[in-house]
């Protein structure tokens, strides 16, 4: 049992923690100290990438109970993606933040990291009801980084932010209450051998559990009916945070492809591909209302929010599919697209600054300062977001298409991606030109000063798109790799024989 | 017992749902704390109810399942923490809006600016 798993919940705990007790240290101290765990955390991410890029299943038990009696984190290549993905954004949002945006509030950079532990947990856990601790974990900290800065928008923004994700917390009980009622287990891989087995009148239960389940996911990833709360919320949010809340709505996407094809997969008997019927649908619409959101949004920011839930859709339509392929390409989409709208996030802002009173709405306004810089990071971060070529956007999306098969799912998928793209474009098209072109005569008299940290955090965050392109052939072998192991349940279920080592207790010996 | 705990729960939680629609915060609170309780008997519900039987294998013919009541406990101290938040925030809502509409707006329509009575005497 290596303890390695456990690294990337310890560090940001901890660090949070010593960030509780510096609230009144010198700002440049905490910066230092946030930052360095961070990093830390970076590490044992990219480490746990490298173990688990073998293929096998790592198991870590919590107080060395053999599963499914205990709790146990699960090291996968998806999971080990998610941690690296979430610690890079985590790295370049946290260095942003710390170039003024953390000032106001002593408990910000605790908040940052308990959020990303949160995270954490949740990619790691293969325990069901340990997923819904770690969505409060993520959740309780989220709250109080939304209301960060202040301001009475924000605190009707973050009201229903709050109250709408409560509500889905009961809905996650019940239904964990459902399935655990008939199944009387919450370990993923022992549910995966519970479940099909299930007959009678409690399959109508675990059904109706499942369902609830996808309506608990459905509502952080944000999937249509679910999605209204997020434009506003993010819109409103400080930028280093929203970039970070880009990965929330992943989160609920992750735990579908967690989820799904292990406990309801094809060997799940009669409940065998539970919900994935209703969300092809559901996601090209979802895709089809973000493209509408985008066009009519009023700010640079409510623009790259509709682009959130624009993304989700493109993610989820490919997975409801429920091919190799399909999980393939999503997963090197996530990849892409979470990067690039954290970048936009953090782009707006900077434009924002650096327009006085005009803000990041798109209206002509006199020239901005520092135009040519934020205008080309722009250019990079909308290309990458509308799936232009030759950027990852593209290939994403690319991948996507290439991945279903010819038939009326086909149609549908290609028409709405298709449409929805150019329709972006259009979006991007006239925000960039408006902000960026048509300027009014006049200038700005006291210019905000626009520090390295952020610059350069934004730089290349919104330049790793780039590099996802240069490092694509092993990406995309990574991610078709990943979508082989999720679809083979075998492995999974197979964590519940790992041994699990008991240290001999040397006083026993003696007492005896 | 089992109606008379089902009838709770549905009590519970169709009070929690109604009081959760409502257009102030202070209801809403109170709706989604109705609700908590409604899920955290749910929960402990799903262990199956039974009375005077111990958790401890062998000790008896049947034994009852201690599982739930670690998870209701868990539910408890999450809902615990999270109302208090809610409440905190509300009343920072009551303080920026100066009412407790869930959306932050007026009450009454604020008294017309000189320009509109200029506009409405013509």
């Amino acid at each position: 049992m290596t303890h390695w798993l456990i690294a990337p919940i310890l560090i940001p705990l901890l660090g949070g923690i010593l960030q509780v007790f510096m609230g009144y240290a010198p700002i440049s101290l905490r910066r230092t100290l946030a930052i360095a765990t961070t990093v830390l955390m970076l590490v044992s991410a990219v480490v746990l990438l490298a173990l688990a890029s073998d293929g096998s299943y790592r198991v870590y038990a919590f107080g060395n109970w053999q599963p499914p009696f205990g709790i146990v984190l699960v090291l996968d290549r998806l999971a080990a993606l998610m941690l690296v993905l979430t610690a890079v954004l985590g790295l370049f949002c946290h260095i942003y933040a710390s170039g003024g945006a953390d000032e106001g509030n002593r408990q910000f950079h605790g908040l940052f990291l308990f959020q990303l532990m949160g995270l954490n947990i949740a990619f790691l856990t293969g325990d069901l009801f340990n997923l819904f601790v770690a969505f409060e974990v993520l959740l309780i900290a989220s709250y109080g980084l939304l209301m960060h800065g202040g301001g009475s928008s924000r605190t009707v923004a973050g009201l229903h932010y709050v109250v709408l994700n409560l509500a889905g917390s009961a809905l996650f009980l019940i239904s964990v209450g459902m399935i655990y009622s008939v199944t009387g287990t919450l370990n993923m891989a022992d549910l995966a051998v519970k479940i099909p087995q299930v007959t009678g009148n409690n399959l109508n239960l675990v059904k109706a559990g499942g369902m609830m389940l996808l309506v608990v996911f459905g509502l952080k990833a944000a999937i249509l009916p679910l999605c209204f709360w997020l434009p506003k919320a993010y819109a409103r949010a400080t930028a280093p945070v929203a970039a970070l809340f880009a990965v929330m709505t992943k989160v609920g996407i992750y735990a579908i492809v967690r989820i799904y094809p292990l406990m309801f997969g094809d060997d799940a008997g009669e409940l065998a591909n539970l919900g994935m019927d209703w969300l092809f649908p559901l996601a090209l619409v979802t895709l089809s209302m973000g493209v509408i959101g985008a066009l009519g949004a009023d700010n640079l920011k409510t623009l790259v929010a509709w682009q959130v839930i624009i993304s989700v859709g493109t993610l989820l339509a490919p997975i409801a599919l429920g091919s190799e392929a399909g999980l393939s390409a999503a997963l090197f989409y996530l990849v892409s697209t979470t990067w690039t709208v954290a970048a936009l996030f953090l782009v707006s802002e900077l434009v924002a600054s650096q327009r006085g009173a005009a803000g990041d709405s798109i209206v002509t306004a006199p020239k901005m300062h520092h135009r040519t810089f934020l205008s080309v990071l722009f250019l990079i971060g909308a290309v990458a977001a509308a799936g232009l070529p030759p950027l990852s956007g593209f290939f994403g999306k690319l991948l996507i298409l290439q991945s279903v098969e010819s038939g009326a799912e086909m149609a549908w998928l290609w028409g709405v991606l298709l449409i929805g793209g150019f329709l972006t474009l259009i979006a991007y098209s006239r925000a960039g030109s408006i902000v960026f072109w048509w300027n009014i005569d006049g200038h700005l008299e006291t210019p905000e000063p626009m520090n390295n940290r952020v610059a350069i955090s934004t730089g290349i965050l919104t330049c790793l798109t780039m590099l996802i392109v240069v490092l694509a052939g092993p990406l995309s072998d990574f991610t078709r790799a990943t979508a082989e192991q999720v679809y083979d349940n075998q492995g999974y279920i197979n964590i519940l024989q790992t041994p699990v080592h008991i240290p001999q207790n040397p006083l026993v010996g003696e007492i005896n | 017992m089992e109606l008379l705990f089902a009838l709770a729960i549905g009590a519970l939680t169709t009070s929690g749902v109604y009081l959760l629609l409502r257009a102030r915060t202070f209801p809403v609170i109170m709706g989604l704390t109705l609700l908590s309780y409604g899920v955290n008997l749910f929960l402990f519900a799903s262990g199956r109810l039974a009375t005077g039987q111990q958790p401890v294998i062998g000790t008896a013919a049947s034994y009852s399942d201690p599982l739930p009541q670690a998870l209701v406990l868990t539910a408890i101290v999450i809902g615990f923490a999270m109302t208090a938040f809610l409440v905190v925030l509300s009343l920072r809502n009551l303080a920026d809006n100066e009412n407790d509409h869930v959306d932050g707006r007026r009450e009454t329509a604020p008294p017309p600016s000189k320009l509109e009575q200029e506009v409405s005497g013509k």
